[in-house]
């Protein structure tokens, strides 16, 4: 304590300590861009809630409430015009269903593959891999659903006779694809996070590899790989390409595979292709169904988040 | 114990349990099966691909305008608008995605605006994308009234790929020790000073590598841009000067992709296929760029 340095005690040596505040005059400015950048995001939301909500309001006024849900037929662009939901969420249940179908088994497989049975080397290998194919561009998926799958296998396969060339199988073997790595990539953290405690009990009591992995880890990881599925879903739901392309521009009320079909956002695409004038009914219906594929999205993504954010209490 | 006789015993299971023991020994085998379905999936179409449309890839294809001739077509306009698209949008999105990010880590106070933010974000990102195409036709090309051009598409795709953006500039500013801040700090640095000359410097390989995969993202994405109007014949070069160029029309190669693939003719679907090869290599390479700053500079702490 007496090894103070000279001047340390000195009150005008010590005010002119006080006289460099610790936070510069641009630290403030600096800080308040930061919170500027940070208040984007929430505008955006704002924005998007704001005009979804407005237009869709307009677009009650035109046609009611009765119409959009109860009527059965979607005929916006036709005389007698009809605004009945259904048949583009139909069209969207009807790519969920199937592409869930095909992308769950096996994303469950490559998840236990790789969770379970994969020696580290393989892992390393095959995990990237499986998550380049996030990175695909949908268009690319909607190209090989219409040209490959449609065109060189469903068609020649089944016969030209039962397969449209605009059909939902099409589309929801892309939509697999493109949510296999969500899917499997998810799944496979959830199971990897599951104790080693539990699996070694289980070895102990002599069960076997697959045992141990269905009836022990896959129970355990049960939240996480339900949440990799709704995410899954919410994706499938807001896919806008492969369904556009593919799946075909034909309101369906219906869950065959080889229908032709339109979904919410395929049919919103094909508004935007035509230059809808703003005002028109054609215009605000974009944004009605915009706000329910919003909904139906935002549902999936919260469910999502709830349940990993349980599944995170559990083993933390 | 050598030179002991033991008496072999066969350990081997029978019955019930070794019908358990080879279903399991099989299950490994069908897993890695379908494991590699996915993958055998894109390899074939890959493969599908390149024999469509790599012999139409030559100096013709790049440099031509787009054409109804498909023979004459090109992706010289969607290359550039692809370029000036993505270049606009880097400018845009960067600073204010990782200002944000650094905001929700460095400086915002935890309460409850913070977990608001957080949690808007992580919900924004889950918002699909033409989503984003209504609300940049609805905002920009008719309410500010810029029309289908290149600043309403750069500005829409800014507001797409902003949250994930922040939410790998954050993941990579988590990474940074709180010991480089606090010895930063304890020298007299001021905060900004702690995170603009340590935080940022340790934390930009993994904010690099995210920003890259946004932009890969945005680079191959069709519906947002379709829905604020970019579905024209584009044929002539944009401007060198941005003020010009920021009001031009545009199309963008995933445009032209959709374009050429909803032809029924033959001959698109062989240029679908090149562009598609194009569109690839560039995405992949960006992504393995991405991978290769992540791994290269990865530091453990």
């Amino acid at each position: 304590m007496t090894a103070l340095s000279p001047g340390a005690g000195d009150p005008e040596f010590r005010k002119s300590l006080r006289k460099r505040p610790l936070n510069h005059w641009n630290e403030t400015i600096i800080k308040a861009a930061l919170v500027a950048c940070a208040f984007v995001t929430l505008a955006t939301t704002a924005l998007i809630i704001f005009v979804l909500f407005s237009e869709t309001i307009s677009f009650f006024r035109d046609v009611s409430f009765a119409d959009f849900f109860l009527d059965t037929e979607w005929q916006p662009l036709q005389k007698p015009v009809s605004f009945g939901i259904w048949e583009l969420v139909a069209g969207t249940l009807n790519v969920v269903l199937w592409s869930l179908l095909i992308a769950v088994p096996i994303g469950m497989a490559t998840a236990i593959y790789l969770s379970e049975f994969a020696n580290p080397r393989t892992r390393r290998v095959l995990k990237p891999v499986l998550e380049a194919l996030a990175g695909v561009p949908t268009v690319v998926y909607a190209f090989f659903a219409l040209s490959f799958i449609t065109q060189d296998l469903l068609q020649p396969g089944l016969g030209k006779g039962t397969v449209p060339i605009f059909n939902s199988l099409s589309a929801s073997v892309m939509l697999a694809v493109m949510i296999l790595p969500t899917i499997a990539s998810l799944s496979e953290d959830a199971m990897s996070n599951v104790p080693r405690d539990l699996r070694e009990a289980a070895y102990g009591l002599g069960s076997t590899r697959i045992e141990v992995s269905l009836r022990v880890v896959v129970p355990a990881a049960l939240s996480g790989i339900m949440a990799s599925i709704l995410l899954g879903i919410a994706r499938v739901i807001g896919e806008t390409m492969i369904v556009a392309i593919a799946a075909g521009s034909t309101p369906n009320l219906t869950l065959d595979p080889l229908a032709s079909i339109q979904t919410m956002t395929g049919y919103m695409l094909q508004v935007g292709l035509g230059d809808a004038a703003r005002g028109t009914v054609d215009y605000r219906s974009l944004f009605a169904v915009g706000t329910m594929l919003f909904l139906m999205t935002l549902l999936f993504n919260i469910a999502s988040q709830l349940i990993i954010g349980r599944y995170r209490e559990q083993y933390e | 114990m050598q030179g002991e006789h033991i008496e072999p015993v066969d350990l081997r299971a029978t019955g019930a349990v070794a019908r358990r023991q080879a279903f399991s020994r099989l299950s490994r085998y069908l897993l890695l099966a379908m494991s590699l379905l996915g993958v055998a999936t894109l390899v074939v179409l890959g493969y599908i691909t390149i024999d469509d449309g790599a012999g139409r890839i030559d100096l013709d294809f790049l440099t031509n305008y787009p054409s109804r001739f498909a023979d004459q077509a090109g992706l010289r306009s969607s290359a550039l608008g692809t370029i000036w698209i993505l270049g606009t949008t880097i400018v845009l999105a960067i600073p204010v995605a990782v200002g944000t990010a650094i905001w929700i880590e460095e400086f915002a106070p935890k309460n409850a605006l913070l977990t608001f933010v957080k949690l808007n974000i992580a919900n924004l990102a889950g918002v699909p994308s033409i989503i984003y195409g209504i609300l940049g036709l609805a905002m920009f090309v008719r309410f500010a009234d810029l029309g289908p051009s290149i600043l309403a598409g750069a500005l829409t795709l800014t507001l797409m790929i902003i949250p994930m953006t922040v939410i790998a500039s954050q993941e990579a500013i988590k990474q940074v020790p709180p010991s480089l801040r606090e010895g930063s700090l304890a020298v007299g640095a001021t905060q900004w000073q702690t995170v603009w000359s340590h935080v940022l410097p340790s934390a930009l390989p993994g904010i690099i590598t995210g920003v890259i995969l946004s932009i890969s993202r945005a680079a191959g994405e069709t519906a947002a841009l379709i829905m604020i109007g970019a579905f024209s014949f584009i044929a002539f070069d944009h401007s060198l000067n941005p003020a010009e160029a920021l009001q031009d029309d545009f199309t963008t190669i995933p445009i032209q992709i959709y374009n050429w693939t909803i032809r029924p003719q033959e001959a698109f679907r062989q240029n679908a296929a090149a562009a598609i090869i194009l569109l690839m290599i560039a995405v992949f390479t960006l992504n393995l760029t991405a991978a290769v700053i992540r791994e290269r500079f990865r530091r453990t702490y």
